[in-house]
């Protein structure tokens, strides 16, 4: 046992850390994620793709290996089931992810026994390990770099698609990338927040950063900074009265919400 | 001087949705000349724009001058409500194409908003005509050697309109110096690139008051040529159906 570190009250173990520095970079590039997710186009897509994350973290826990990959071949294969099924029926896309999302989750309760279904509904730090910790850090960086990279593109697409691409921007391309970083990010939030309250992660702390911001500098690094302040202060929580972390992180960044609407301009 | 096209389109067919939209069109467009096409509601102008831009498949041929003619482009449906959906400034709304913010500040000041605050504002959150001044201003930095401009039929009123347009003449006259080309070597030594407009409107006014040529469209080409020569009265009616009052009229 490596000797404990005692900072204030709050006992500090390695296994605490670790969980604190992936909700660090996961909380913080989802809230970076998410603040191009508000614009409509990608809600619909974006959204929705997050709930797919849940059977598979169900799945994960029934054979028992790591949540991330459960979740992303999920989201993976519902995603690819959904775009099938657009292509063949011409259905709108928000009827098509319901129905798959639906029958993922109802799969999940048949497979996954209910007293077990907590860690993938509502996910569980203390299982984070070194090479989950690794991982968000790895990915969150490189994630982080390539939507940096892409993000006045898209929000230049958000303005005016044909605009875009006269500028020379290829926006399907660039969608694409965007999506893949969702997918990505969604599977590494499930083992925080757990498969239901993925979306949350991506959506309040952007949410919350537009009432406070006036333009998209403030607007991004704000998402950016309210993502990393829920989860720290979700986990602090979550020492101090032990409930689950990832309501707690995502109550957090509702409050913290409910905060910037007296900031909200008119 | 025998190759002055800037475009040639030859025999555009566009097809959307199973409707012809555009059929056998050809016409070609000098360059430095304000080009306007004129036509009904629905008569394929907007389609006919984003069929040169690329935008969308058409059969026929489509040639510029050069392999990438610089472009500038504003769509007809960019209104300020869009803007008030992001949080963006008009900083860095301007930063999408022009990093030096001493270019983006000049160039806010030749379309006539020369507060230093507007830099900072939204968009959405400028006044109707301060927002169209601002948008000329964002598709003409960088010196597009063409300029498509989709009149934005809805949202300005006809005060707000003939600023707009005679806005637009000025940024014109002055990228090619006199109303139609200067010799090469006074444009060279002002570094004038020339500018090309190409303008989409129903409003005949706007044509007689600024345009060197139209293409009277509705679906196919009913006419093309100067407005003062070829915009007769038969000409109008088939192009709108039914008589239209204002015909010739003597502007400016």
């Amino acid at each position: 046992m490596e000797p404990k570190l005692n900072f204030t009250n709050i006992p500090m173990d390695n296994q605490f850390i670790l969980s604190l520095i992936t909700a660090i970079f996961i909380g913080g590039i989802a809230g970076y994620l998410g603040s191009l997710m508000m614009t409509k186009r990608m809600a619909l897509v974006g959204g929705p793709l997050g709930h797919l994350a849940l059977p598979g973290a169900a799945l994960a826990l029934l054979y028992n290996f790591n949540i991330f990959w459960g979740a992303l071949g999920t989201i993976v294969i519902g995603a690819v089931i959904i775009w099938f099924l657009e292509i063949k029926t011409k259905l709108p896309i928000e009827a098509l992810t319901g129905l798959v999302f639906a029958g993922g989750v109802a799969l999940s309760f048949l497979i996954l026994p209910l007293s077990q279904a907590e860690e993938a509904l509502i996910g569980d730090i203390s299982k984070i390990g070194v090479t989950d910790t690794i991982l968000a850090v790895i990915l969150g960086i490189i994630i982080f770099l390539i939507v940096k990279k892409i993000y006045s593109k898209m929000i230049l697409a958000e303005v005016s698609e044909d605009l875009a691409k006269v500028e020379g921007i290829n926006v399907k391309k660039y969608n694409l990338i965007y999506l893949i970083s969702i997918t990505l990010i969604v599977a590494l939030e499930v083992k925080i927040v757990g498969g239901l309250l993925t979306v949350a992660m991506l959506v309040i702390p952007a949410s919350a950063s537009r009432n406070f911001s006036k333009t998209l500098s403030q607007y991004s690094l704000g998402s950016l900074i309210i993502g990393i302040i829920s989860a720290v202060l979700g986990i602090l929580f979550f020492k101090i009265f032990n409930l689950p972390a990832g309501p707690l992180v995502i109550l957090t960044a509702s409050l913290i919400f409910l905060i910037s609407l007296i900031f909200k301009k008119r | 001087m025998k190759n002055d096209f800037i475009l040639k389109v030859n025999r555009l067919n566009v097809e959307l949705g199973g409707e012809r939209i555009i059929e056998d069109l050809s016409f070609q467009v000098k360059k430095g000349e304000f080009f306007t096409i004129l036509g009904p509601n629905g008569a394929g102008k907007t389609t006919l724009f984003k069929a040169l831009l690329g935008l969308i498949p058409y059969q026929g041929e489509i040639s510029w001058d050069s392999k990438n003619p610089k472009i500038g482009y504003l769509p007809e449906r960019l209104s300020r409500a869009k803007f008030k959906e992001l949080p963006i400034s008009v900083r860095e709304f301007f930063k999408f194409k022009e990093s030096s913010d001493e270019k983006i500040f000049e160039m806010l000041k030749s379309t006539g908003l020369e507060n230093s605050k507007i830099l900072e504002k939204g968009p959405g959150d400028l006044s109707s005509g301060q927002f169209q001044r601002m948008l000329i201003g964002w598709s003409l930095i960088g010196d597009p050697q063409v300029l498509f401009f989709d009149e934005p039929t809805t949202g300005i009123d006809i005060g707000g309109e003939e600023t707009i347009y005679s806005l637009l003449d000025k940024f014109w006259k002055e990228r090619n110096f006199t109303p139609l080309n200067p010799p090469k070597a006074v444009r060279q030594s002002r570094n004038l690139t020339g500018l090309t407009i190409l303008l989409v409107t129903h409003d005949l006014n706007i044509v007689y008051g600024y345009s060197t040529n139209v293409l009277c469209l509705h679906k196919k080409k009913l006419c093309s040529g100067p407005p003062r020569e070829i915009l007769t009265p038969e000409i109008l009616e088939k192009l709108y159906g039914t008589e239209v009052k204002f015909y010739k009229h003597t502007h400016g």
